[in-house]
């Protein structure tokens, strides 16, 4: 990608990149640091694929064969922090710096310095978690929503894991910040709000959430900190704290969290499916407000994941509500992808596959949420696999398709070269049918009642876990397919037109591929 | 930049104002401790008895029973005995009950301990009302000592109808070894 930036960029005002190692680490680019999220997120997401594959291992049989029980909680612990904090949500920042000031006709990010320290902050955050491996006492083994007390038996890993998070925090709420400043200060004229492109509305929201919940997890892992360390008694119930605090204050954090998670990915689709159904989106504006109106509703349901703890009822059936009200918004959108497909000339390029496959998979796994919402039916499906296929649903073929598809479809404007076509079917379909292999069994698991977060299981289960395990190994390597053709793009490859696909429209297609250094030093003209 | 709609506020204005609510929402994470401790207090959320002493009851409800169920948990690294001598009793509201808990120490030292009760369901924390409890103070035993421990309490006449089983559960932490984990 560098290379090629380097020779096309021929503008006369234009300077290109710096040359060298050093370029990378002072640069203050917009899409030079989001060619760093980008990598630095696929090697995470290999990194956490890593540790899913030794899960996944021990599971395909019942009985302990291959890691002790620990090392399995540990696997499990690092594999959600590492997909969740540093797979998904940097390739999400990744997106937002190469595509928002190309979208909205900026020249670069509002806070380029700050960008940079933004990015820097976080392979330090990460060494420090993956670190912890190899310390005495192990990683941290208590999942990733840390419990107390529980987690404060962690051994010296605990600080380094705390600091780790208050990094990922401070990483995401500096790029938040960057987000909202160029959106609101940085668009072209013309470029009003309900102009601007369905991705960077969805990500303005998400900046939102993120300060707004960001420091409240960088609180209850101080709490978590102090109560461990300097006699504070926040969540032990000697000194008059209640473990169950821990469990409102981080899902008041978690349950937004998830929807940092999702609602980028909203937007991507949003972008591709009027490209290759060769029509507009439909309903726009109810796709802003639906947007909005999730990120709301977000903050008043986060006890539904702790509808076991002894809630009055009362307070189980306004969770519960609150949680359902969700599906409208949500199905306003699903309708709206619909709709925006209904009698387009449709094509099937391989980021429309993943567009669709994630229309289709997301909204199992939207469905699943909703039975979970049921409180009563909760009691039978807590901490059970049922849990884990859901958001597995929700995460993998929703937020990772999403990511998956933006990357193919916008690869060829950041490169300039075509990926390969076949290949790219080919690590679709792979990758959907042994998805479904993998995560759809456990739906069978946890109604059965196998629970979660176990490294051993009663031998009733065997089968759909080995099912599983299987469909896990073969997603698994279908990855490295996805590796393979990025890389290879980015290499080189057939010449990419400017516009690329001949539905797609949008600032960021009137640029050459790939995009000089410096685009948009001019403001464009939006009519 | 050449921007010619100057937006509303300076970026340095808008990035001033994004980190205030940062810091506003680092310090909001903190006020739902005592948010918590207040709601609970109102609702009995989390089965937290009062910490009171409350003053013996002056009617008894003869119409119904309650059953009252026992139970003595010891925290990770509390090193002593500790159960109660009856595992139920089924008391009228408003009766004044006494159920003692055994206890011993297992080490070879004094061990100064504090025990925090729970019941459940949460609902019925407040209705729970105790006159005397070892949980109101500390407990210090000296090495291979054995105590009863009595608690004293009725049951509130005003505890809802469809409350038949209150579970009172006490723990047991060692308080020298609470603060820093080995």
């Amino acid at each position: 990608m560098s290379e090629a930036t380097t020779h096309d960029a021929h503008d006369h005002h234009d300077h290109g990149p710096a040359k060298g190692l050093m370029r990378w680490v002072t640069t203050t680019n917009h899409k030079d640091i989001g060619t760093l999220y980008l990598l630095f997120s696929l090697l995470m997401f290999f990194v956490g694929g890593a540790m899913a594959m030794v899960i996944r291992a021990e599971l395909f049989a019942p009985g302990m064969q291959i890691v002790d029980p620990y090392f399995f909680n540990q696997m499990t612990t690092n594999h959600a922090l590492i997909m969740i904090f540093g797979a998904v949500m940097p390739a999400f920042v990744g997106l937002a710096n190469w595509l928002l000031p190309m979208m909205i006709g900026a020249p670069d990010m509002a806070l380029p310095r700050m960008n940079n320290w933004s990015f820097w902050i976080l392979p330090f955050a990460f060494s420090m978690l993956i670190g912890t491996l190899f310390m005495d006492g192990g990683a941290p083994a208590a999942g990733w929503t840390i419990y107390p007390p529980l987690v404060l038996q962690t051994g010296d890993a605990f600080p380094f894991m705390i600091f780790a998070i208050h990094m990922m925090g401070i990483s995401s709420v500096m790029g938040a910040i960057n987000v909202i400043a160029t959106i609101l200060n940085m668009r072209a004229p013309g470029m009003t709000l309900m102009k601007m492109p369905l991705f960077v509305w969805t990500w303005l929201i998400t900046a939102y959430l993120l300060i707004a919940v960001m420091p409240v997890l960088a609180g209850a892992v101080t709490m978590l900190l102090t109560d461990k360390y300097f006699h504070t008694s926040f969540f032990t119930a000697a000194g008059g704290g209640d473990p169950v605090m821990y469990q409102h204050i981080f899902w008041f954090f978690g349950h937004p969290e998830v929807y940092i998670l999702i609602l980028p990915a909203f937007g991507i689709v949003s972008q591709i499916i009027p490209t290759f159904a060769r029509k507009q989106l439909f309903g726009y504006s109810s796709m802003v407000y639906a947007t909005a109106s999730i990120a709301f509703l977000s903050f008043i349901v986060w006890a539904h994941h702790m509808f076991t703890v002894g809630m009055p009822v009362a307070g189980e059936l306004f969770f519960m509500y609150a949680t359902m009200l969700i599906a409208v918004p949500t199905g306003v959108k699903v309708f709206n992808w619909v709709s925006t497909m209904w009698k387009g000339s449709m094509t099937f390029e391989t980021p429309m596959l993943f567009a669709l496959g994630f229309v289709v998979l997301f909204t199992i796994g939207g469905f699943s949420g909703l039975m979970l919402a049921i409180a009563p039916s909760d009691f039978q499906y807590h901490d059970t696999y049922f849990v884990v296929a859901h958001f597995h649903y929700v995460l993998v073929t929703g937020a990772i398709y999403a990511i998956m598809a933006g990357t193919y479809y916008w690869l060829p404007k950041w490169t300039g070269h075509m990926y390969n076509e076949t290949l790219g079917k080919w690590h679709f379909w792979l990758s959907t049918i042994t998805v479904n292999i993998l995560f759809f069994p456990q739906h069978f698991l946890g109604l059965a009642g196998m629970p979660r977060r176990i490294p051993d299981y009663s031998v009733q289960f065997a089968e759909f876990n080995m099912i599983s395990s299987i469909g896990g190994f073969a997603f698994g390597l279908s990855q490295l397919m996805f590796a393979y053709i990025v890389i290879s793009t980015i290499r080189g490859g057939k010449k990419a037109s400017d516009q690329v696909w001949d539905g797609a429209k949008g600032l960021e297609w009137t640029l050459p591929s790939p995009p000089p250094y410096h685009s948009f030093t001019e403001a464009p003209e939006v009519k | 930049m050449s921007v010619n709609t100057e937006p509303k506020l300076s970026t340095a204005r808008l990035v001033a104002r994004l980190g205030l609510v940062v810091v506003a929402m680092f310090g909001f994470g903190y006020v739902m401790v005592p948010i918590y401790d207040v709601f609970c207090d109102i609702t009995g959320l989390n089965g937290k008895t009062s910490d009171e002493v409350a003053t013996a009851p002056v009617i008894v409800d003869t119409s119904r029973t309650v059953t009252v169920e026992f139970d003595a948990t010891l925290n990770e690294y509390m090193q002593w005995e500790f159960a109660p001598e009856v595992h139920k009793v089924t008391v009228h509201p408003g009766e004044l009950k006494t159920v003692n808990y055994r206890v011993r120490n297992r080490m070879d030292q004094d061990v100064n301990g504090q025990a925090v009760p729970s019941v459940a369901p949460g609902q019925a924390a407040e209705y729970l009302k105790k006159t005397e409890c070892f949980c109101f103070t500390q407990q210090t035993l000296k090495a291979g000592e054995v105590r009863d421990m009595p608690v004293t309490f009725f049951i509130d006449p005003a505890l809802p109808d469809d409350v038949h089983v209150v579970s009172l559960s006490y723990t047991f932490f060692d308080l020298a070894k609470l603060a820093s984990h080995p």
